[in-house]
């Protein structure tokens, strides 16, 4: 090479350089930052984060913000909201404020622990199916199918009384059913980012299966899990107030949300004694509207991959 | 040097739903230590099959049906799964042709790079950053300590590609694999890949198997050549040699087919006529034969072996063996120094 082609050679690369404009590269800080400033923009969102994480406070330190024991028989029974009984008692004398912090907490518990087992066994089973495919993936998403193809309710109803309800019944019950929906979501992307290049680079670079699920082609699916499982939460908890509700759920004296408003099927709760169901209801609404809105602001937030 | 990579009468074959093709047929060649062979040919003809097919990446559907892939003398094939990955990204790596896709978007550069480093150098994670900006900044990416904190989508095609090359090369493999390195980037950039390579390869002893369709990279870095076309290497020879005299009427067309600055004025450079055989329906003979300017009956009918025109040079062609060819090509035979050059 002569020395004007090296000069020119030199000024090619640094216009490269220039062209790349790498100053002050994107991080995964400026990329976090990018996200939380798209969820900012999102009111309702931020509406939802705020009373998530005040009803998430609320279920935590129920034990210290409870004015009483939830299963303490007061002398009071059915009396209406008062100084010393804030949302008053219910029938059969307990402190309904109390039960209701209490209530949150079990039903914030079932959301979250049902959402995390089935999302982590959807999740194995569509990496699973998506990267293998061939008879594994037709055999696992057969099942994935049969699983769907069942009236859930109904199942899961039958299964809570073949099985006892109890808190941990519920939970298995609705992780159950619902796995299949995230298996289904996984192997979609999964069957996508396999046919990726760098995904192929990892193969060629000697890396194992695992290695390639899980760190590789897995953080590509995260944002549409998390969305999922947003929205989850807030369908499960809906689900343990149906069931409760049913009196197929938590079973009193265990305070739920969906059991406090089990007590209001008489016509005289219904009507006259209405701080024993109303305020049950609407935490459910609040906790259901709140995931939801959060859900929908994690997923403009996350869309596009564009990482 | 003593033989690296040595394929033997491979044989690849995909099965579809339409039944099996036939896609690579009775392909050798070898590598030695520290030299670069080139792979040329037209879309289709199974280069690029080839060359996944020596690591392993075949993908569903597609196998080595008969042949052999030796690598430092042991058989790839024959190798268990578990041995087969330490072996690949250590010893044997391999370059994309799509450096936009071939990095993983959620994923830091430095980290893409030290990932290969801690599982095949098994290095604590402080000398596996130190390594991988190391790499970074000798593939000549600018302030390589805030770009390894990076994701991708920062860089360029060239500079991703650099990347690429980086991570290939970082645990000192004795065999990079290119599949088409330049094909999507700018000319310029194309240039400095080459360059790039060329002076990594100097410095490591890296032996590379080029797989392209540019005439102008072959000229620019192999040692060896192998011409493809349909699924079989119809030429073999070193560099100068192929480029002087070539003997497939093939690769005399390829080689007139590069736009000369010194055509006449409004001229076309010529192009071969018609187009590559689908592999379902190979023609019978030679499998260039509808294609070629010089076909005799004896070409239609029967197909030719690989032979040897000279030393170390292979054609696989009738006319070339009965030297018919040579009085036929002198005319051309100035103007294709020329390109070698």
């Amino acid at each position: 090479m002569n020395q004007a082609e090296l000069a020119w050679r030199k000024d090619a690369m640094d216009t490269e350089r220039r062209h790349d404009g790498a100053d002050d590269p994107p991080s995964f800080e400026s990329y976090a930052r990018q996200v939380r400033q798209r969820f900012m923009r999102h009111k309702v969102a931020v509406w939802g984060l705020a009373t998530t994480l005040l009803l998430l406070a609320a279920g935590l330190l129920a034990p210290w913000l409870a004015p009483y024991q939830p299963n303490e028989i007061t002398d009071a029974f059915s009396a209406g909201p008062s100084a010393d009984y804030l949302l008053g008692t219910d029938q059969v004398g307990r402190d309904v404020l109390s039960r209701l912090l209490y209530g949150t907490r079990v039903s914030l518990l079932i959301g979250f622990t049902t959402v995390a087992i089935y999302v982590l066994f959807g999740t194995l089973v569509g990496l699973i199916a998506g990267y293998y495919g061939k008879w594994i993936d037709m055999l696992l998403m057969r099942i994935t199918d049969i699983f769907l193809s069942f009236p859930y309710m109904l199942v899961v109803l039958v299964m809570v009384s073949v099985l006892g309800a109890s808190l941990w019944t519920i939970i298995i019950v609705l992780a159950l059913f619902k796995w299949p929906a995230i298996a289904m979501l996984v192997r979609g992307i999964v069957l996508s980012l396999k046919k990726a290049d760098y995904v192929r680079a990892g193969v060629a670079l000697g890396y194992s299966t695992p290695r390639i699920l899980l760190r590789h082609i897995l953080p590509g699916a995260s944002g549409a899990i998390i969305v999922n499982a947003t929205f989850g939460v807030a369908s499960t908890i809906l689900a343990e107030a149906g069931l409760s509700f049913l009196g197929m759920g938590v079973k009193s004296p265990q305070a739920s949300l969906g059991n406090m408003l089990h007590d209001a099927q008489s016509l005289t709760v219904l009507t006259e004694q209405q701080w024993l169901w109303l305020p049950a209801g609407f935490i459910i609404l609040l906790t259901v509207l709140a995931f939801n809105f959060v859900g929908d602001g994690l997923r403009d937030a996350l869309d596009g991959r564009q990482l | 040097m003593g033989e690296l990579l040595k394929v033997d009468q491979l044989q690849i074959k995909f099965r579809s739903e339409q039944g099996e093709t036939v896609s690579v047929e009775d392909v050798s060649f070898t590598i030695r230590h520290g030299e670069t062979m080139a792979i040329v040919g037209e879309s289709g003809c199974g280069k690029s099959v080839t060359s996944l097919a020596i690591m392993g990446l075949l993908g569903a559907g597609g196998t080595i049906a008969k042949g052999s892939v030796r690598f430092q003398d042991t058989n790839l094939a024959s190798l268990p799964e578990r041995q087969l990955r330490k072996l690949k990204g250590s010893q044997m790596s391999m370059i994309f042709q799509e450096p936009m896709t071939s990095l993983n978007p959620v994923m830091t550069i430095g980290r893409q790079i030290e990932e290969a480093v801690r599982l095949h150098l098994k290095s604590p994670r402080k000398t596996a950053r130190r390594l991988a900006i190391d790499m970074l900044r000798k593939v000549g990416i600018p302030r390589p300590e805030s770009i390894a904190k990076a994701y991708p989508h920062v860089l360029s095609g060239g500079m991703r590609q650099r990347v690429m090359i980086a991570i290939a090369l970082i645990c000192q493999p004795k065999l990079l694999i290119a599949d088409e390195p330049t094909t999507a980037l700018d000319v310029t950039i194309q240039a400095q890949i080459i360059e790039l390579m060329k002076s990594l390869q100097e410095e490591t002893g890296t032996a590379i198997l080029l797989v392209t369709h540019d005439l102008g990279v072959v000229a620019a870095m192999a040692d060896q050549v192998a011409v493809m076309y349909a699924g079989q290497i119809v030429e073999a020879a070193d560099v100068y040699t192929l480029f002087r005299s070539p003997r497939h009427p093939y690769t005399q067309g390829l080689l007139n087919s590069i736009p000369r600055l010194d055509g006449g004025k409004g001229q076309r450079a010529p192009a071969i006529p018609g187009q590559v055989p689908s592999l379902r329906e190979m023609p019978a003979g030679c499998r260039f034969h509808p294609r070629c300017p010089y076909a005799k009956d004896r070409c239609r009918e029967r197909q030719p072996r690989l032979s040897f025109a000279g030393e170390e040079h292979q054609v696989r062609c009738w006319l070339a063996e009965s030297e018919e060819l040579e009085s036929a090509s002198a005319s051309d035979d100035q103007r294709r120094k020329s390109v070698a050059l």
